[in-house]
This record gives structure tokens, C-alpha cells and sequence, in this order.
């Protein structure tokens, strides 16, 4: 009785069992497997030529300076883009969602249509936007009197403006979410809380967002996941540029991959994203239950 | 019984009937669409080009194909941003084309990949491509072990462009020869406020630091491109010569990316020199005002010892390369002997701008009698490969990082090339380990004779 019934649900988890091995368990044994030999260019010529290295990818990764730059560029990118994704989401959400907006459907879809867009062509519609002399942004502030960086060239500012084209690129979807989120608030709770006197303010502090809670959450690991992986804005706009200031992981990862063909030590900066990325979802979820 | 037999048997027939009846239609049908497709009995030739190389070479195609009518060559063109990639992803994938041209800092690759055909034979018996020619800096990038591996199609090197008016107003009209005199005139210049700055040198290349160690006689790697020979004295003595620069501040030490206007500020007196390339001569004709266009001249680099007429400078340019797994290697040789002739190599120049690799070529007056390219003639006897590792391009990278750390004083130059020696090690590491296998299974073989004859 007892191994029918194992073999049933053996039965029914297997698609799951198969599917997961095959697009994930496979693909990141395989991948570590790839990050402890030194699989390169030579290796491509004469697989004799290829070594079992240990975790040796590892020790000069970590030693080496340009993978800190990566690390540290991808760090702000996330930690700067992604709470401010969150932010710009969230008001839009709020705007979107509230009872005076009319014509919702409209404005939902145009905060919702550079989702849909194609990340590539987007990219270089935002290279003229921010061409030192003729993109229109710098038009806007010579005409306001204001100084004119030149966005994807200086190192100070290449990060920012592609930031602020990362934000504008994925904030309609959280934004959706959140709307959903938002219209899963009962109503009731916003009658009471303003029978007990609460304002605008105060109801959206002690009603809106702890109802969120969840959302945020999702969203939190969505948009970080999604910012961890930043590869083809940079790629597109500036390769990596001025002196490395948005070379990103992905990018180092495809650079060492494709460029110098390093596959082993490339492999080790995937597994490297992979479990900073893991730990980063970790934390949230360990946030979230404390709360 | 019989009936049904019958029935069945005339049944059948038709089925089969039916069959054949359709094969054959399927058959000429394939048959159709196979001959139109090579309607023409021809030879296909596939060319990889690359750039505006791919986008001119298209019209030289009918010329070839009117003297070779039996070859049909199909030019792929490709961005030069795609095509390292797109060469590697091919030969993994054995899509290679018959012949490409390939940049000749990529050749130790695909020489390590085993990619490329041995054009030794060819040159032998070329009535076209005589090695006496070429220049000798720019045939040696194309050289592996002693194996010949491509043919150069045009070539590229850097020289020195300066400021005429500033560089005569401190005494050396035809700019400076030697390091001693390029170190007094970048005083000078300094002292007497001539310009901003004597130099531009961009902190984010390693070309300016390469061609001083060339020009110093270093050999960058050792012999064998095992290891870093940066510590010893002839980079050292390059190096120190560059760092200098800076900390005399002579030049800035900013990187390209924050020149804003590289034209303008040339223009305006902010540095009255720059080493740079041939695409630069065009721009310089195009983007400086009227009233500079003779106040700026070229010269090859100074020499770093009195007793030579000219320092040395980097063998850069394209080649045109033949894959060991085409299938048509005698008409792609074919095609390069065409596009490797002198008036084919002048008519080049023409319509891209890419200087001829042969000697002939560049005596067409349209070089000859110009005011800028005769420097780059004299340099381009005198330039040398960068160390043929495909690791280089890596190695290049941590040479313009050290050299910024040292221009900017945050680590002393001896420091840097400890660094740079380290980090050329670390990544040569590889090499060494190969070598060594490739030493103790000779060895062995030698042994295994040696036990044979016994």
C-alpha cells in the first residue's frame, strides 16, 4: 500500500522532477563542472589541451581587481536601480490605482509599453537621447541653462543614465503588479482607518504598505534578480565603458567567455552571479518573515 | 475468390501507379529547384570582409570574376564589431568561410585554433605575391613558428602628428628625432607655455606605451611568449621615459573618453602632439579649421638612440586569410594573388583609405606626392609585431592600467612592472604548462626511437 502509493506520487512529481533536472539541475552542475577546468581558446583546438583545475578560476577571480570593479558596478546599479525601480513603480501604481484617475486602462498601458519594447532598440534610441550634442536631453538642458554632461562618456555619469534607461525599461511591469497588489486591499480597512483619523498619509503607512508586504517581496526578488543580470544596456551603449564604469558581471562574464574565450573562467563569474544572487534572495526572504 | 484477387491486384497496381507517379513528380520538382539554385556550374568562393573593407571589396568581385569565370565569389561583409566572434563561433561550429580577412592581432588565435591554412606553398609559386615587397615588420605578423599563415592586404601603423607652428617656434620644425630631442621640445613647449600640454597620451591605451618599448628594442614578452619581460631594461627604460611624461606634466594623464573634442582641442593649442594612425589624417583634413591645415604635419616616432633614423612603431592592418577546411583553396588563393596586385592595392587606397601593404603600391603619386602618408611610408619599414600570444590582448590591457597607476603616481614604476610582470605570468601560464607537454612528449618520442634503433 505504502510504495503504491510513493509510486503514484513519484508518478505525478516526475514532469516536475524532469523539467527541473533538465532546465536547471543539469545546466548548473554542468556549469560549475565548466568553472573548475581552465576550458579556453586552446582547449577549443585540441581538447587535450584542457585541465581540471580545481577552484582555481575562483582564486584569481577573486584576485583579480577588474572582477571587483564588475562586482562594485553591479552592485550600484542594483542598490541604486532597483529600490528606485521600486519607488518610480510604486507612485505609479498609487496614480494609477487611485479613485479620482480616470481613463486607468490608458495610463496602465502606456506606463506598461516600454516593458514590451526591445531592449536592444531601446537601448539605441537612449544612446541619441543622450548624445552630448544632439540628443534631446542635452537640448533640453542647454535651453534651461544647465550644464550638458556628456551621459555615455563621462565616467560619472555613464552608470546614471543607464540606471534611469534600466528604470524606465522595467518599472511598468512591477508596476503592475503592485496594482494588483494594491487592489487586493480591502476596502474596509481604509473605512476604519479613517474613522480612526488617519490622513492620506498615515493610511498609507499603516494600511497600504503593510499590505503589500508580499508584494514586495516578490517584487523585491524579481527586480533584483533582473538587476543582478544587467548585460544588454551597457553592451549596447557602452561596451563596458568609460574606463570599465559599466563593465557589469554579465558582462565581464561574456567578455572573458566570448571575447577572450576563458569558458572555465567564465563559468566561474556565472557561478559567482549565481550565488550572489541566491543570497541576495535569501536575505529578502529572511527580512520579510522577521517582519 | 478470384474476384477479390483480381480487385485487390488491380488495386494495388494503381497504388503503385499512383507512387510512382509521384516520385517522379517530386523528383523533378527537386530536380528543378536544385538546378535553379545552381544554375550557374561555377565555383563558390565564400570571402568574410569586414567593415568598410566588406562594404568596397563588393566592387572589385566583377573585375575577378570576368578573369576567373569559373569562380563565383559570395562577400560576406561584417561589422568589425561581430567578427572576432562571429570568426570563432564559425570555427567551433565549422561554418568557416574559404577565405576572410582577419585583423593581424587576431591571427595568433586562430592560429592556436588550428584554423588556418599554410600559405608557404602559395607564396612560393605566386606570380603575384613577392615577399621582397611587403614590409618586413607587417609579413612577420603573419608568420607563426616559420609557418605563413596569411597574406597582408593593407596596413596600418601610428606616427607622430604634431603641431608645426608650436613644434618650429621651440626649434624643431620637422619635429623631434630623437627622444633626447622630443624631451627637450616637450620642455620647451612646457616652459615656454606653447601649448597646454607638449603631448596627448591617453591613459586608456597601450599603444603609446608599446611603441616606446619597441622603439627601445624591448621584445615586450620573452622570446618564447611565455613570460612578461617588463621588469627588464629596455621596457623599463621605455617606461620610465613615459611615466616621466606625466609627472613633468607634459601630458595629462586623462583617458580617451574625456577628451571631449579631440579636433578642436588640437586645433586650439591645448597639445601639439598625438600619436595616432592614418584613419586620423582624414579626420584631421576634415574636422580642423581652414587656418590649421598647415600648421599640422607627421613624422615617424623619434628614435630612442641617436644612431637610428627613426624609433619603431606597431604592425598593424589587416590580412587575408585561407581556412584549412575550405574546399576551394585554388581559387581563394586565386582571389587573394588578384586583390594582392599593386594597381588593385592603389585602387583600394582609393575607396576606403586603407594603406597599400606593398611597396609598388605606394609608389603611385597619389601617396607619393601627398603631404602626410610619406611619414607612414618611412615608419612602416621600420614597425614590429606585438608578441603573437593570444593572450596579448589581455596582457595589453594590464600594460595601460599599470602605466596610468605609474603616470598618476599612485604606485612606483618599478612596482608596476612587478605588477605587470606578475600579471603577464599569471595569464601566460597556460603557454608554459603546453610547452612543457609539447617538450616531454618530443622527448619521449625521441626516447622511443632512440630505443627502437637500439
Amino acid at each position: 500500500m505504502k510504495s503504491t502509493e510513493a509510486r503514484a506520487a513519484l508518478l505525478f512529481l516526475s514532469p516536475a522532477i524532469v523539467l527541473l533536472s533538465v532546465f536547471f539541475f543539469a545546466p548548473v552542475i554542468a556549469g560549475f563542472a565548466l568553472s573548475i577546468t581552465d576550458f579556453d581558446l586552446y582547449s577549443i583546438g585540441d581538447i587535450h589541451n584542457l585541465r581540471f583545475i580545481a577552484l582555481r578560476n575562483y582564486g584569481d577571480l577573486l584576485g583579480n581587481p577588474i572582477f571587483w570593479t564588475a562586482f562594485a558596478n553591479t552592485l550600484y546599479f542594483a542598490l541604486v536601480g532597483g529600490p528606485l525601480t521600486v519607488a518610480v513603480s510604486l507612485v505609479a501604481a498609487l496614480l494609477v490605482n487611485a479613485k479620482l484617475t480616470r481613463w486607468k486602462a490608458l495610463f496602465r498601458t502606456i506606463y506598461f509599453a516600454p516593458v514590451v519594447t526591445t531592449l536592444v532598440a531601446v537601448s539605441v534610441v537612449f544612446k541619441y537621447l543622450y548624445h552630448p550634442r544632439f540628443g534631446i536631453i542635452n537640448l533640453a538642458l542647454g535651453a534651461l541653462h544647465l550644464p550638458q554632461p556628456d551621459w555615455l562618456g563621462d565616467p560619472h555619469w555613464a552608470m546614471p543614465a543607464i540606471i534611469l534607461l534600466g528604470v524606465w525599461k522595467g518599472f511598468g511591469y512591477t508596476m503592475i503588479i503592485f496594482i494588483a497588489g494594491l487592489q487586493n486591499v480591502p476596502e474596509e480597512l481604509y473605512e476604519a482607518a479613517r474613522l480612526d483619523g488617519a490622513g492620506m498619509w498615515r493610511q498609507f503607512r499603516h494600511v497600504t504598505l503593510p499590505m503589500l508586504g508580499p508584494t514586495f517581496l516578490f517584487v523585491g526578488v524579481v527586480v533584483a534578480i533582473g538587476q543582478l543580470q544587467i548585460f544588454a544596456e551597457p553592451y549596447v551603449m557602452t561596451k563596458g565603458g568609460p574606463l570599465n564604469k559599466t563593465l557589469t558581471m554579465v558582462m565581464m562574464m561574456y567578455e572573458q567567455g566570448f571575447k577572450f574565450w576563458r569558458m572555465g573562467y567564465a563559468a566561474a563569474v556565472a557561478f559567482v552571479l549565481f550565488l550572489i544572487i541566491g543570497a541576495a534572495t535569501l536575505v529578502q526572504m529572511r527580512l520579510r518573515e522577521k517582519q | 475468390m478470384r474476384g477479390s484477387w483480381h480487385v485487390h491486384r488491380s488495386l494495388s497496381s494503381f497504388a503503385v501507379r499512383w507512387r510512382l507517379r509521384m516520385t517522379l513528380t517530386l523528383a523533378l520538382l527537386v530536380l528543378l529547384s536544385c538546378s535553379s539554385q545552381t544554375s550557374d556550374h561555377r565555383e563558390r568562393l565564400e570571402f568574410w570582409a569586414l567593415g568598410s573593407e566588406g562594404e568596397a571589396v563588393a566592387s572589385f568581385i566583377p573585375e575577378f570574376e570576368r578573369r576567373n569565370p569559373d569562380i563565383h565569389v559570395v562577400v560576406q561583409q561584417i561589422p568589425w564589431s561581430a567578427a572576432h566572434e562571429k570568426l570563432v563561433t564559425a570555427f567551433v561550429g565549422e561554418a568557416m568561410p574559404d577565405i576572410s580577412q582577419m585583423g593581424n592581432t587576431w591571427m595568433p588565435e586562430f592560429v592556436a585554433l588550428n584554423a588556418l591554412d599554410d600559405l608557404g606553398p602559395f607564396v612560393a609559386a605566386s606570380p603575384v605575391v613577392k615577399q621582397a615587397d611587403y614590409f618586413p615588420g607587417i609579413w612577420a605578423t603573419n608568420v607563426a613558428g616559420s609557418t605563413l599563415y596569411g597574406i597582408p592586404w593593407y596596413v596600418d601603423t601610428r606616427v607622430l602628428f604634431y603641431r608645426s607652428d608650436v613644434l618650429a617656434a621651440v626649434g624643431f620644425p620637422h619635429g623631434p628625432r630623437t627622444w633626447a630631442e622630443w624631451r627637450e621640445a616637450m620642455q620647451r613647449i612646457h616652459d615656454q607655455k606653447k601649448c597646454r600640454w607638449a603631448i596627448l597620451l591617453p591613459t586608456n591605451e597601450y599603444e603609446p606605451i608599446t611603441m616606446l618599448a619597441l622603439s627601445n628594442h624591448s621584445t615586450l614578452l620573452t622570446p618564447d611568449g611565455t613570460r612578461g619581460a617588463f621588469s627588464q631594461p629596455p621596457f623599463a627604460g621605455a617606461f620610465a621615459f613615459y611615466v616621466d611624461i606625466f609627472h613633468k606634466g607634459w601630458a595629462p594623464a586623462v583617458s580617451n573618453s574625456e577628451i571631449a573634442n579631440l579636433y578642436q582641442q588640437f586645433a586650439q593649442g591645448d597639445f601639439a602632439m598625438y600619436i595616432t594612425g592614418p584613419w586620423n589624417v582624414g579626420e584631421f583634413r576634415k574636422r580642423l579649421p581652414p587656418e590649421m591645415q598647415d600648421k599640422w604635419a607627421t613624422a615617424p616616432l623619434p628614435a630612442s638612440d641617436a644612431s637610428e633614423p627613426m624609433g619603431i612603431s606597431m604592425a598593424g592592418g589587416g590580412s587575408l586569410v585561407v581556412f584549412r577546411a575550405s574546399q576551394h583553396k585554388a581559387a581563394a588563393r586565386k582571389l587573394i594573388d588578384f586583390l594582392s596586385e599593386p594597381a588593385q592595392q592603389v585602387r583600394f587606397y582609393e575607396l576606403v583609405g586603407d594603406l597599400p601593404a606593398r611597396r609598388t603600391a605606394w609608389q603611385s603619386p597619389l601617396l607619393a606626392n601627398d603631404k602626410h602618408f610619406p611619414a607612414f611610408r618611412a615608419q612602416l619599414e621600420r614597425v614590429a609585431p606585438i608578441p603573437k600570444v593570444p593572450e596579448w590582448e589581455q596582457i595589453a590591457t594590464a600594460i595601460y592600467d599599470r602605466g596610468e597607476a605609474a603616470a598618476r603616481g599612485t604606485v612606483p614604476p618599478a612596482a608596476a612592472l612587478r605588477q605587470l610582470d606578475a600579471r603577464a605570468d599569471e595569464l601566460l601560464e597556460k603557454r608554459r604548462w603546453m610547452l612543457a607537454q609539447a617538450r616531454s612528449r618530443n622527448a619521449a618520442v625521441a626516447q622511443s626511437r632512440g630505443g627502437a634503433s637500439r
